[in-house]
């Protein structure tokens, strides 16, 4: 069993961070390029000609930096792809099948659970924003994490009608609650820029996820002959 | 096939004691890798070193991880 898990999130994290960081380096980085020039002061926002510095440009090929970024990307997926599998292969051993499609799903609520919901809070940031300490946003960030991931579970799989209440709860508290927010606002980079990240960081993460979901559960099912047990 | 299925429902049946270890060794090679899986993501997306950081810094910042 645990080699299966192993396997399949070898496999389809591998494909999932090298599609995402493939679609990371075309959509993501021209922008986070472009912000790295605000944020170094190379260009200033305000008190420059505009019209110059509009444009995202053709970004350098950084030979290096890209591949560590394909490569990170990988190894995230295959992180991720450890836990989804290990989750479905959970649902399979209550003699539940998971299709190609119902994989996609799962791949999409990944998505959510990591992704969307603590961007929902603190949002993919470009290099230079203002922000709270490190430690208390992956304490928010890895509590939301967890408390989605429970939601979903009890949304799909709990028979009893309170579970929907209760994940609804665990839906919501992170966010009454609120992200971890910096004292003073002082980033540099212009906000459409900004906003322009987080909207292509949202979408890379969601084609990645769908990805992940997609060759998990095609995976699992693929090597569910293999198991001895 | 069968043979698996009724060797299986055998040992459910059998006590309380056999089915808690027979459904704790089913879901422990679950449980590490899910923590396995949560290692991988601690390296590649939280830990701080300034050479990690440097090389996932990207990546980091496209996938949503807190950063800086």
């Amino acid at each position: 069993m645990f080699s299966r898990v192993v396997t399949t999130a070898l496999f389809a994290g591998c494909i999932a961070g090298l599609l995402g960081g493939l679609l990371q380096l075309y959509f993501v980085q021209p922008v986070l390029l472009h912000a790295e020039l605000y944020e170094s002061g190379t260009i200033t926002h305000f008190g420059s000609d505009p019209m110059t510095h509009a444009s995202h440009g053709d970004s350098e090929l950084d030979l290096t930096r890209d591949l560590l970024s394909l490569g990170f990307s990988m190894a995230i997926y295959v992180g991720y792809g450890l836990i989804l599998a290990a989750l479905m292969a959970l649902r399979q051993e209550s003699n539940q099948t998971i299709s190609i499609r119902q994989g996609l799903i799962w791949g999409l609520a990944g998505f959510i659970a990591v992704h969307f919901a603590p961007g929902f809070g603190l949002p993919p940031e470009v290099p230079g924003v203002a922000s709270a300490s490190l430690e208390s946003r992956q304490i928010w960030w890895g509590a939301t994490v967890l408390a989605t991931i429970i939601a979903f579970w009890l949304i799909a799989f709990s028979k009893a009608p309170i579970a929907f209440g209760l994940a609804v709860v665990l839906l919501l508290a992170p966010h009454v609650i609120g992200a971890p927010e910096p004292d003073m606002l002082i980033g540099p980079v212009p906000p459409e820029i900004a906003s322009h990240f987080a909207a292509r960081a949202f979408g890379v993460g969601m084609a990645s996820w769908a990805v992940l979901g997609l060759f998990s559960s095609y995976f699992l099912a693929t090597h569910a002959a293999d198991d001895v047990d | 096939m069968t043979n698996h299925t009724i060797t299986h429902s055998n040992t459910r049946s059998s006590t309380n004691s056999s089915l808690n270890s027979s459904s704790m060794r089913r879901i422990l090679p679950l449980i590490m890798a899910i923590m396995l899986g949560v290692s991988v993501l601690a390296v590649a997306g939280h830990a701080q070193s300034p050479t990690l950081h440097g090389a996932a810094h990207d990546t980091r910042h496209a996938t949503g991880f807190p950063c800086h």
